[in-house]
């Protein structure tokens, strides 16, 4: 097999808040309907979390899930099981409507860390972050200054980020200026 | 600016995380319709400087469509509801009579 390559190769940008790519992660596009109790075994399975609520996400180390869309959970797995849990997912689901994809590589991972996290994302996305909207669990599909991401928060002070791989460089480089761009002082500091 | 509330993803969503899709509740008319019908389901638009149904897409979102009454005049929202409808809910239409009482919208009064 080819050797895998993460988009920015574990680029970090070191600060009061850093940025880091965290290299390569299994990320499984599911859509089916998230009331099934097969589909949510599955994916309980998979990853060791609970199934998340809508607008939440459920994530230990590298694995995960996260709710998407009303009909999609975004399954993450390790980078090297993902073809284990798509024959898993594809066997539990036999003769269900569902669709099951291996998106890891079209994806690019990050993670953002430091006493003004909430504020390095505020400069970016229209969104509410302070910690009674935006806590650890809450999960936000929205997007940094043009492009689409993803974001939740590992714990208070850091926050993880997904992208499309090939605005990687540019999503990194914008979490970079605003880390660098320093404290805004809106929020609480957790 | 305007702020909507996406019934897909229960959040309240800014303008800037989605994109218009024009007006809301057209009625199809394509094969076996008359060219007048035709030509109006493609071009004759509501223009409204009032009370206004639209589409809207959750494009940095859910990826989901949804529905919005608003005014386009003072950008006041009344609600936002499911696609999936044929007309709006009653309590959106019972709250745009109470802040414009003869409002007229198409079918809808």
């Amino acid at each position: 097999m080819s050797n895998a390559v993460s988009a920015l190769d574990g680029r970090t940008s070191a600060g009061d808040v850093t940025v880091c790519e965290d290299g390569l992660r299994g990320m499984i596009t599911l859509r089916g309907d998230l009331a099934n109790t097969k589909l949510k075994a599955v994916c309980t399975g998979l990853t060791g979390v609970d199934f998340p609520a809508q607008g939440h996400a459920n994530c230990v180390g590298q694995q995960g899930l996260a709710w998407m869309s009303p009909d999609e959970v975004l399954v993450m797995v390790h980078h090297d099981k993902v073809a284990d849990a798509l024959e898993k997912i594809a066997k539990a689901l036999k003769g269900q409507h569902h669709l099951a994809v291996n998106v890891s590589d079209a994806r690019a991972v990050m993670i953002v860390e430091g006493p003004y996290v909430r504020d390095v994302f505020a400069k970016l996305a229209p969104v509410d972050l302070h910690p009674d909207a935006f806590a650890p669990g809450t999960f936000l599909r929205s997007r940094l200054g043009q492009v689409a991401a993803a974001f939740w928060m590992r714990d208070a002070q850091s926050i993880e980020v997904i992208c499309f791989r090939s605005v990687a460089d540019y999503a990194f480089a914008l979490l970079e200026a605003a880390a660098k761009g320093g404290r805004v002082g809106h929020f609480p500091e957790g | 600016m305007l702020t909507l509330h996406c019934p897909n993803c229960g959040r309240d969503v800014d303008e800037t995380d989605l994109h218009g899709g024009g007006e809301a509740h057209l009625k199809r008319f394509g094969p076996g319709s008359s060219d007048k019908e035709f030509e109006d389901y493609l071009f004759m638009r509501e223009n409204p400087k009032g009370v206004h149904f639209e589409r809207w897409h959750h494009s940095f979102g859910c990826g989901k469509w949804f529905l919005a009454a608003r005014c386009t005049n003072t950008l006041e929202v009344f609600g936002t509801y499911p696609a999936q409808t044929l007309e709006p809910p009653k309590e959106i239409m019972d709250k745009i009579s109470g802040a414009r009482p003869g409002w007229s919208w198409g079918a809808f009064k």
